[in-house]
C-alpha cells in the first residue's frame, strides 16, 4: 500500500489546514521559483521521465502534450486551460483537490504555464461546483496576496495570471474543444480536429487543455523527481492516482493509491470490502461511465491501470472512477441509465450521436422491460458500431461502449429477461 | 432536449448595484474584445439574483457584452443549469439520478420529491415554495445518493432524511449541507485508511460546508452583498485581497472597481442597434465612437467628482453607457444627450440635473417605509438607502432638477422616479396621509 509520505494530495479530505499557510507547511509552494529557473526543457523532460499520463480519461502522456506547444511565440499569446469540468458519472476526484488541496493545482498551473510559454491560465470548473469554485477562488486570492501568482509570480520572473471560469451544466464541455468553445462564450459544441488546440485553441491561440489532477501533481513530481513518480505502478502506467470508488462497497471513498494496485487490495484496504462479500459482486465499471462494464469475477484480480484494463478486460481506466455493483443491481437498468445520460448530454451537432443516443436509449428501455425480441440485441450492438467513430468528438463512442460492454458481458441476463417475459405471456 | 423561454415574462431586468459591479469585474478576466466569454457567469448571476433566467435578463446580458440576443439565448437554452421557467420561491431541488446515485437509492429520493413537492419535475409545489428535477451526475459519487439544493450539496442521503430536509426547507430553515450520515467529506465512513495523522486537527466542517455555513447563502437570492468583490488580477487593489475581504464584508460600497473594457466591436454592435432611420447618424457615431466613449467617460467622471462627498458613487463609466443604449428606442433623446467627440464634461453636466440633499443614515436610525411609494420595491428601497434617501420628506422636496438627477442615477431603474410620480406620493405620505397603494402595503397585500 502507498505510504502517506508518498502521497501527493496530503489534504485530500480537508482535515488539515486548508489555507496557504497550511499548504506551505505540507511542502507546497516550496522552491517554486527554483523549479521554474531550471527552464522549460528541464521541466518538460522531467515530466516525460515521470511517465505521467493525463488523468482526464484518455491517458495521453502529459509531458508529450506540453511539448506540442510552440517553443517561440509568433505574436499570439499561449494559454493553459485546466479542465475542471468534472462530470463523467462516477468521477468525483477533482472536486476534492479543488476544495481541499487547491494550492497543489494553483502551483501546478504556474509551472505548467511557464513550461508552455503561457502567461495566462483559465480554470474551467463545472457550474454545479459552486462551493468548490468559492474555495478555489479564495485560494487563488491568497496566492495573489502572497505574490505567488501575478506579476513576477513567486519571484520567478514570470508574469502569470490565473482566472477561474465556470460552466453551467453541460457534460460535453469536458471535451477539450467544446470546453474552449464554451470558454469563448458559445454553446459547447466540439470542434473538428485538426487544427489541434496546441496550434489554434482558445481565441485561436496555442492552447493546452489538461485535467485538474494532471496539473496538480506536477509540482510534487518536479520536486521529488520524475524517477520517483515513475517508481509507482507498472511500466507505462506510472505514478499515483486518485481513485473514486462509488456504489455497493461498504465504504465508498476517494483515495490516492499507487497505479497498478489490484482491485481487491483497493476495495479491501480502503472501502471495507464489497457489500455482502466478494461472492455478491456482479459487475464493475472501472473508469467512469464511458468505459465498458466488467463481470465481477474477472475484476477481483484485475490490476487497476490503463494497459491491463484495456488489454485484458476490454475496458479502461478512464478517470479511475470505480462504480461497483452487487447482485441486487439490475445491470440492464444501470446501463440504461447511462444511455439516458448520454442522450441528455449529446450536444446535437453530429447526426449519428444526436439520433443514435436517443435510439439506443429507447431500445435499452425495451431490454430493461424485456419487451423485445432476441434479434434486437444484435441490432442494438450493430447500431452502437455505427455511432462509434462517426462523430466529431468521443461522446458518440462513450455512449456506445457501455452498451457494447453490457451485451458482451451480460447477454445471458438480457436474453433471460426477454425469455422470462415471453414465458409469462405464453403461460397466461 | 427542447428548451423554450417561459410564456410569462417580467417586464424588465437589472442587476443590483453590487451584482453589476461584480459582472463588470468578471468581464475583465478576458482579453480585450473577448467579453462574450463572460456570458455564462453573467447569466448565472442573473439567475442567482432572480431565481430563474428571464428573457429581459438574457437581453440585458446580451447588451452588456455586445452580443446578439440570439447568441445569448442559445447559450441559455444549451446549458441545463439555466432555469428557463420559474422555480419554487424557497428552493429548487436537484436530485442526481445517474448510475452511481441510482444504484444507491436516488429513485427513492425522487419518490419523496413526487410525494412532498409535486408530481412532475419543474412543477412548483402547491404552496409555491419548492420545485424539483432529476439532474445528471453532479460529481459527488462517493457520497451517493445526493441532491443539490440552492448552492449546496446534500450528500449521503436516505429517503427519510431527505423527507425531513424538505420539511425543514419548507419551514424556512436551512439544514447544514454536506454528508448527512456523519461523514466529514469523501473519506471512508468507517474511519481513515490513509492520511491518518491529520485527523486530529480538523475543523468542524469540510471546505464546502464551512463556506456554506460561513456565508449562509444556500438558498438565498444573491444580490452581491454576500461576499466582497475581489479582482486581484487587475493589480489595482490597494489593500491586499484578504484584508479587503475582511474589511469589505458587509459593506455596501465596492472595493476599487476596474473599468470594464469596451471594444470597438462592442461599440459597433451598439451603434448598429439604433433604428434604421438613423442608420447614417449611427454610422457617423460609429466613426467617432472612440471619441464619444471618452466624452462619456468624462461626463461620468464629472458626475463622480460631484458625488464624491464621501459616499459611494453610483456605478459609472461604461455601465452608464450601456444603460443609455438600452433605451435604444428613444434614440433621438439619446442623441441630444450624447455629447459629440469634442463636447467636454461641461456641456454634459447640465443634463445631469443637480444632486439633492442626502443623509448618511436615517434620522433617529429609523427610515420611513419607502416601499409604501408605488413603484418602489425592496430592491429600489435598498438602492435609495444606499444613495442617502431614507424619508418621505426628503423625496417630497425634490425639485425638477433634482428629480432629473435621481432619475439618471437610479442604476437599473432609470426614469422610475418621474414615471411613477414619487414626489407627489411622498408629499402625501410625508404629511401623514395615505395613498391607495400605501393602504394596500399596510394591509400586507403587496410585500
Amino acid at each position: 500500500m502507498l505510504q502517506d509520505s508518498d502521497r501527493i494530495f496530503t489534504n485530500i479530505y480537508g482535515m488539515h489546514d486548508r489555507t496557504l499557510k497550511g499548504a506551505q507547511k505540507r511542502g507546497h509552494w516550496d522552491g517554486t521559483a527554483d523549479l521554474i529557473k531550471k527552464g522549460r526543457d528541464w521541466i518538460i523532460d522531467e515530466m516525460k521521465a515521470s511517465g505521467l499520463r493525463g488523468r482526464g480519461g484518455a491517458g495521453f502522456p502529459t509531458g508529450l502534450k506540453w511539448s506540442f506547444m510552440p517553443k517561440e511565440s509568433d505574436g499570439r499569446p499561449a494559454y493553459l486551460v485546466v479542465n475542471a469540468d468534472e462530470s463523467e458519472p462516477g468521477t468525483c476526484k477533482d472536486r476534492e483537490i479543488m476544495r481541499h488541496d487547491p494550492h497543489t493545482l494553483i502551483e501546478g498551473c504556474l509551472i505548467a504555464s511557464f513550461a508552455m510559454n503561457a502567461n495566462t491560465c483559465y480554470v474551467y470548473i463545472r457550474g454545479e461546483y459552486i462551493r468548490e469554485r468559492e474555495a478555489l477562488q479564495a485560494a487563488i486570492d491568497e496566492a495573489y496576496d502572497a505574490g505567488l501568482v501575478g506579476k513576477n509570480a513567486a519571484g520567478s520572473g514570470w508574469d502569470f495570471d490565473i482566472f477561474l471560469h465556470h460552466g453551467a451544466g453541460a457534460y460535453i464541455c469536458g471535451e477539450e474543444t467544446a470546453l474552449l468553445e464554451s470558454l469563448e462564450g458559445k454553446k459547447g459544441m466540439p470542434r473538428m480536429k485538426p487544427p489541434f488546440p496546441a496550434g489554434a485553441g482558445l481565441y485561436g491561440c496555442p492552447t493546452t487543455v489538461n485535467n485538474v489532477e494532471s496539473i496538480a501533481v506536477v509540482p510534487t513530481i518536479l520536486r521529488r523527481g520524475g524517477a520517483w513518480f515513475a517508481g509507482f505502478g507498472r511500466q507505462n502506467n506510472a505514478g499515483t492516482k486518485l481513485f473514486a470508488v462509488s456504489g455497493h462497497v461498504n465504504n465508498p471513498c476517494v483515495v490516492e493509491e499507487a497505479m497498478s494496485i489490484t482491485f481487491e487490495e483497493l476495495i479491501e484496504k480502503h472501502c471495507g470490502g464489497i457489500r455482502g462479500g466478494w461472492d455478491n459482486l456482479l459487475a464493475v465499471i472501472p473508469g467512469g461511465s464511458s468505459v465498458p462494464c466488467v463481470r465481477g469475477e474477472k475484476m477481483k484480480d484485475a490490476i487497476m491501470d490503463f494497459d491491463y484494463l484495456r488489454g485484458e478486460l476490454g475496458s479502461g481506466l478512464g478517470t479511475a472512477a470505480v462504480i461497483v455493483m452487487d447482485k441486487s443491481t439490475d445491470i440492464i437498468k444501470a446501463i440504461w441509465r447511462l444511455s439516458k445520460f448520454y442522450k441528455h448530454e449529446s450536444c446535437g451537432q453530429c447526426t449519428p450521436c444526436r439520433e443514435g443516443t436517443g435510439w439506443m436509449m429507447r431500445v435499452m428501455d425495451r431490454l430493461v422491460k424485456g419487451e423485445a425480441s432476441v434479434e434486437e440485441i444484435d441490432m442494438l450492438f450493430d447500431v452502437t458500431k455505427q455511432v462509434e467513430g462517426h462523430t466529431i468528438c468521443a461522446l458518440g463512442d462513450a455512449a456506445a461502449w457501455p452498451i457494447q460492454g453490457l451485451i458482451r458481458n451480460f447477454r445471458d441476463v438480457i436474453e433471460d429477461r426477454i425469455a422470462g417475459k415471453r414465458g409469462a405471456i405464453a403461460a397466461e | 432536449m427542447l428548451r423554450r423561454l417561459y410564456h410569462d415574462q417580467p417586464e424588465s431586468f437589472a442587476f443590483t448595484t453590487a451584482n453589476q459591479a461584480w459582472a463588470e469585474g468578471q468581464i475583465t478576466k478576458y482579453p480585450e474584445g473577448r467579453q462574450a466569454s463572460a456570458v455564462i457567469p453573467l447569466l448565472w448571476r442573473a439567475q442567482e439574483q432572480e431565481g430563474w433566467l428571464t428573457r429581459p435578463a438574457i437581453e440585458h446580458v446580451a447588451d452588456m457584452l455586445g452580443m446578439a440576443d440570439i447568441r445569448v439565448l442559445e447559450v441559455a437554452s444549451f446549458y441545463f443549469m439555466f432555469q428557463l421557467q420559474p422555480v419554487g420561491s424557497v428552493a429548487h431541488i436537484q436530485v442526481c439520478g445517474t448510475t452511481s446515485c441510482m444504484i444507491c437509492g436516488a429513485e427513492d429520493l425522487i419518490g419523496v420529491c413526487r410525494e412532498k413537492i409535486a408530481a412532475n419535475p419543474h412543477e412548483i409545489s402547491e404552496d409555491g415554495k419548492l420545485s424539483w428535477e432529476e439532474v445528471e451526475c453532479l460529481g459527488s459519487c462517493a457520497n451517493a445518493p445526493m441532491a443539490q439544493i440552492g448552492k449546496d450539496y446534500y450528500e449521503d442521503l436516505t429517503a427519510e432524511r431527505f423527507g425531513e430536509m424538505i420539511d425543514e426547507f419548507r419551514a424556512g430553515k436551512v439544514p447544514v449541507p454536506g454528508p448527512q450520515n456523519g461523514r466529514y467529506g469523501a473519506e471512508p465512513l468507517s474511519g481513515l485508511t490513509s492520511l491518518t495523522e491529520h485527523e486530529s486537527g480538523k475543523t468542524k466542517y469540510n471546505a464546502s460546508v464551512q463556506l456554506a455555513t460561513d456565508i449562509g447563502d444556500t438558498v438565498k437570492r444573491i444580490d452581491g452583498s454576500e461576499v466582497p468583490l475581489l479582482t486581484p488580477w487587475s493589480g489595482k487593489n490597494a489593500t491586499p485581497t484578504s484584508k479587503a475581504r475582511a474589511e469589505a464584508a458587509g459593506l455596501a460600497g465596492k472595493p476599487e472597481k476596474p473599468e470594464a473594457p469596451k471594444s470597438a466591436v462592442q461599440q459597433a454592435a451598439e451603434a448598429k442597434k439604433k433604428p434604421a432611420a438613423k442608420a447614417k447618424q449611427a454610422e457617423a457615431d460609429h466613426e467617432k465612437v472612440d471619441g464619444a466613449g471618452d466624452a462619456e467617460r468624462e461626463e461620468d467622471a464629472g458626475k463622480d467628482a460631484k458625488d464624491a462627498k464621501g459616499q459611494a458613487t453610483a456605478p459609472s463609466g461604461d455601465a452608464g453607457a450601456d444603460k443609455r443604449t438600452e433605451d435604444g428606442g428613444k434614440a433621438s433623446e439619446a442623441k441630444t444627450e450624447k455629447p459629440g467627440p469634442k463636447a467636454g464634461a461641461k456641456d454634459a453636466e447640465p443634463a445631469a440635473g443637480s444632486k439633492p440633499e442626502t443623509l448618511t443614515e436615517a434620522r433617529g436610525g429609523k427610515a420611513d417605509d419607502l416601499k409604501a411609494i408605488k413603484g418602489v420595491g425592496p430592491k429600489l428601497e435598498k438602492l435609495l438607502h444606499s444613495m442617502g434617501f431614507y424619508h418621505y420628506d426628503q423625496i417630497a422636496k425634490w425639485t425638477d432638477e433634482e428629480l432629473e438627477w435621481v432619475d439618471k442615477n437610479l442604476e437599473g431603474f432609470k426614469g422610475r422616479a418621474r414615471r411613477d410620480q414619487w414626489v407627489g406620493q411622498a408629499q402625501t405620505l410625508a404629511e401623514g396621509g395615505d395613498t391607495e397603494f400605501s393602504n394596500r402595503v399596510k394591509k400586507g397585500d403587496v410585500y
